[in-house]
């Protein structure tokens, strides 16, 4: 009964309208604003349930579909759908959202009620974006994000906040308007901006190439890959808590997607000859970002930098298909490093999202994110610490853990394309076990570094449930990770049976 | 010779404003200054009605009249209607700045109004003198408005400016309309359409040469590059109200101005002008956006951002497809729209004595009053080009006409123009949200009066225009494509 509902409107209006209602009743009464913000985050989550409950696995079509007539000028309509892909994204989103709306309860106090809408805004606006079917509705929601995200950086950030937020919409801009020439030049082409109708779209060699640029120039800052990579560490940095949360947890995730929604399916000769460019850019930010987050001093520098070389990781499976083919001759390759990049990207989801909260707590307490200011924590915050080992061997790919499935994948997909690329990838099990084991080794263990850090108090219950229900699903990915690819499965081998066919 | 009594009908809006004004003209001369604000109703009453008559003539029919040198089709009704509604706006944001500084005026409303009236006849000008009338009783008003304030001297030095350089462009046009009328023998733009069509020789030097100096002069009132010297000195020295009035409804008129001349009358030529105005396009795009990044004051940004626009509008006309006019229209009348809301926040942070025109002026905007810090941030993003706000539409139409007349390179230009664009408009967004209040203007600001709400709506539009964008882009393209 639920399916013919528009539950997709629903979770994108819910939480904008639920954002500007919060920001309306309770600017002057934080308390209002709090429980009103948390209601509307959890019943977007509540109501994502039925994408999950009532998805038909099996089936690579879009379902959940809703149609109006938007821009009849330019046949642009507004056409929501999901797909194996976007769906798991979509619920991620609800979820994370509602964490970092409880994760901002104490933590931010400075004009909380505009904190949490813009949060909800983004929520709403960044569903649309995965549940878009049209480019230009896709785009307008990629876009609109930036500017809630604009004002969270700058206004609740750290002490460069200006100049990390400018440097964060600038490059994201920068990326993003050469996608809408693409975009435009594919409706010039088509007549359509269906992005269905673009992926079955004629390109010559060239005009895919170009296009296939300008998508990259766009998702490529988005996820980041190396060497546009460096608005990141900036913008983690000086962002508040949530904002890292959210940047961390789903807007990178939006750079894959992207490469999934569009440069694979529609410009897949240009991917094919491009492939080795990809391939090398993911292992330098697999290897050398690697490197460099060995080295940081500031916790949530560090973590940026792990995502990053995370996120390599993802651009990696995807990439690597072309590799397989011409390498054993036949896809089933291919879909195992797609699956691998898209487990990847969701159990990241969980696990940088915990690190960033993890941080957020110590930095609650001391105001301090440099390693150094701390040391021996396990001594005064055990519960803290637990969660934090925890989280950090899921980091380096723990088997049990989340983050263990898609590198396992990915490497396996690798080893099946070259050895000397799987070689490289492998690296990242050394350095990512080196930086993380080595935070946790300086913050958690050792000796009481300070005063400070002996005064400092365990996790209160708000924060235990967050790290709980971040474990919960790190955990739970990790063991039993057949539902999530079950749900994908159908979505990928599509994809991969499209991008099989040249469109010269 | 037979005479024929010229069907007046369809000129009726022209002939009411022209009688109001007049009527005005008189009753204004024995008003006292406290009774002004009954000057100030009538001539709102005069737009409203105007806007009443030309909405009830609308229809898709095309009629000429006045020996065919007057035309009314859905393109005059729709952007005469921007015209109103745009000066409605306008006068209204006005009245309390020239309140406040003792100028409330009866001259600024019907001099304005004169100018409305030459707004519509640019409009509806279908032969070349009277395109010409319109455009000068529009530019004679505006000198005199820029001059009105006329104990500021920076006023007068600035009207000073645009009436010798505004004249010089209309000595401009006029040679080359001489020109195009030696070589035609006609002054109505139908027949010099067909008269060029016919000659199938548009490289005839003379006509090129005659062609040159039309778009030359309307480079120079749009205010093109390298035709724009007089833009920022103007619009930073013009009294705000006068900026605000400058900046907006005539570009409307501009635009049909040069719809009429160069698409409907010299259309046949299109492959010539289309490279001058590529020319125009790249260098407004490049200089204004890259100066508007120098300023401090915003009037002037606002004034270089206006010579990107101009660029962008350009863009859409170029592409020669009636698609491209019907997205350089939706473009000049959401510029329009979203100017008259920055020039309006001028208006309504400035006070007596105090003038805002800093960007620094607001700073903690958002700490002052975060609704209109909020609908300046709306107005701002709409000038950016960032959805969910209505100038992100425009942008993608112009950009589309471009594309679709194959000219990729010159969207690729545009994009990355406009991200250099996005730099100086968030620089305010950041001095109002990110930065603390100036000490000399802490104080939260108070909202009050019709300025505030207007002020609402029109940002509100700029939001809501952006989430239904389809309403707006069909009615430019029903005026454009019927």
């Amino acid at each position: 009964m639920f399916a013919d509902w528009p539950i997709l409107s629903l979770l994108i209006w819910l939480p904008i309208l639920g954002g500007f209602l919060t920001l309306a009743a309770g600017r002057d009464a934080p308390v209002v604003a709090r429980r009103l913000g948390l209601s509307v985050a959890v019943a977007t989550f509540v109501a994502s349930l039925p994408l999950w409950f009532l998805f038909e696995r099996g089936t690579a079509d879009m379902q959940f579909q809703e149609v109006a007539s938007w821009i009849p000028a330019f046949n642009v309509n507004y056409h929501l759908g999901v797909d194996g892909i976007s769906m798991p994204l979509i619920l991620l989103t609800t979820l994370i959202t509602v964490v970092v709306v409880i994760a901002a309860w104490e933590s931010v106090k400075d004009r909380i009620a505009y904190y949490l809408s813009a949060m909800l805004i983004m929520e709403g606006l960044m569903i649309g974006m995965f549940a878009a079917m049209d480019a230009v509705l896709f785009y307008v929601f990629f876009e609109a994000m930036l500017i809630p995200m604009f004002l969270v950086i700058g206004i609740w950030g750290g002490p460069r906040r200006v100049y990390a937020t400018i440097k964060f919409f600038l490059y994201t801009f920068l990326g993003s308007v050469f996608m809408l020439v693409a975009l435009i030049y594919m409706y010039t082409q088509s007549g359509s901006f269906l992005i269905q109708d673009f992926h079955d779209l004629p390109l010559g060699m060239t005009a895919q190439i170009l296009i296939f640029l300008a998508f990259f120039a766009a998702f490529a800052v988005k996820i980041p890959m190396f060497p546009v990579h460096t608005w990141l560490p900036d913008a983690h940095v000086e962002a508040p808590t949530g904002g890292s949360v959210i940047l961390a947890a789903i807007m990178l995730k939006i750079g894959g997607y992207g490469f999934l929604r569009f440069s694979l399916p529609i410009t897949p000769d240009a991917s094919a000859v491009l492939d080795t460019l990809m391939i090398v850019l993911s292992l330098i930010a697999v290897v050398y970002i690697g490197v460099v987050a060995l080295i940081q001093s500031d916790m949530k520098k560090l973590i940026a930098y792990s995502s990053i070389a995370h996120m390599g990781f993802v651009t990696l499976g995807f990439f690597l298909a072309f590799y397989i083919y011409s390498n054993t001759g036949d896809w089933q390759g291919a879909s195992l490093g797609i699956a691998g990049g898209m487990v990847q990207m969701i159990s990241h989801g969980f696990i940088s999202a915990a690190m960033f909260l993890a941080v957020g707590v110590l930095y609650d307490r001391l105001h301090s994110r440099q390693i150094a200011d701390y040391g021996g924590v396990v001594n005064t915050m055990p519960w803290f610490a637990a969660f934090f080992v925890l989280f950090a061997m899921a980091n380096t790919g723990l088997p049990g853990t989340s983050g263990f499935v898609g590198e396992f994948m990915v490497i396996l997909a690798a080893f099946k394309a070259d050895f000397w690329i799987a070689f490289l990838a492998a690296t990242t099990l050394i350095l990512a076990a080196g930086y993380t084991l080595w935070l946790v080794k300086r913050v958690i263990f050792g000796a009481v570094a300070s005063e400070k850090v002996a005064g400092l108090s365990d996790m209160n219950r708000r924060e235990f449930f967050l790290m709980g229900l971040l474990a919960f699903f790190t955990l739970l990915l990790g063991v039993w990770p057949a539902p999530l690819l079950e749900v994908m499965n159908a979505t990928i081998d599509n994809l991969v049976a499209h991008i099989a066919h040249s469109k010269l | 010779m037979n005479f024929e009594i010229p069907a007046f009908l369809p000129a009726v809006p022209e002939m009411f404003v022209l009688g109001m004004a007049c009527f005005i003209l008189i009753l204004d001369a024995f008003l006292p200054d406290s009774r002004r604000d009954i000057t100030y109703g009538l001539v709102q009453a005069t737009l409203v009605g105007a806007a009443v008559l030309t909405l009830w003539l609308a229809g898709p029919e095309v009629e000429l009249t006045f020996s065919d040198s007057f035309i009314k089709d859905p393109m005059s009704d729709v952007l005469k209607v921007a015209v109103y509604v745009t000066s409605f706006f306008v006068f209204l944001y006005s009245r309390p700045y020239l309140m406040a500084r003792g100028i409330h005026k009866g001259e600024f409303y019907i001099l304005g109004l004169f100018a409305v009236l030459g707004m519509m006849i640019m409009i509806s000008g279908h032969n070349l003198l009277t395109l010409y009338l319109g455009l000068e009783l529009l530019s004679l008003s505006s000198y005199a408005l820029v001059a009105f304030w006329r104990d500021n001297t920076r006023a007068t030095e600035a009207a000073m400016k645009y009436f010798v350089l505004g004249a010089l462009a209309s000595g401009l046009l006029l040679y080359g309309m001489s020109m195009i009328y030696g070589m035609t023998g006609s002054l109505d733009i139908a027949v010099i359409a067909s008269e060029l069509t016919a000659a199938d020789d548009t490289m005839n030097v003379p006509l090129v040469f005659g062609l040159v100096f039309l778009v030359v002069a309307i480079a120079f009132k749009l205010g093109a590059v390298p035709f724009h010297m007089w833009v920022p000195d103007v619009y930073d020295g013009a009294p705000t109200a006068v900026t605000l009035f400058i900046a907006t409804a005539p570009k409307i008129a501009a635009f049909a101005f040069l719809m009429r001349l160069l698409v409907e009358g010299m259309g046949p030529m299109h492959a010539d002008w289309q490279g001058m105005l590529i020319i125009l396009t790249v260098l407004s795009l490049a200089v204004g956006n890259v100066i508007a990044i120098a300023q401090t004051s915003i009037k002037r940004m606002f004034a270089y951002s206006t010579i990107a626009h101009i660029g962008f509008l350009f863009m859409g006309i170029l592409a020669g497809t009636e698609s491209g006019y019907a997205s350089a229209m939706f473009y000049v009348i959401v510029y329009a729209l979203t100017a008259a809301g920055g020039f309006g926040m001028i208006v309504f942070l400035s006070r007596q004595g105090y003038e805002a025109d800093r960007i620094d002026d607001f700073a903690g905007l958002a700490r002052r009053n975060p609704w209109f810090a909020f609908i300046m941030l709306l107005l701002l993003f709409s000038m950016a080009g960032v959805p969910p706000t209505v100038g992100f539409y425009a942008k993608l139409a112009v950009i589309q006409a471009a594309l679709g007349a194959g000219l990729v390179w010159l969207g690729v230009v545009a994009v990355i123009f406009s991200i250099i664009g996005a730099f100086y408009y968030l620089r305010v967004v950041k001095i109002m949200f990110f930065d603390e209040p100036k000490e000399d203007a802490s104080e939260p600001v108070q909202p009050s009066g019709a300025l505030a709400t207007a002020l609402s709506v029109n940002g509100l539009a700029v939001l809501l225009l952006g989430i239904f964008p389809g309403l707006l882009l069909s009615v430019t393209h029903y005026a454009i494509i019927g």
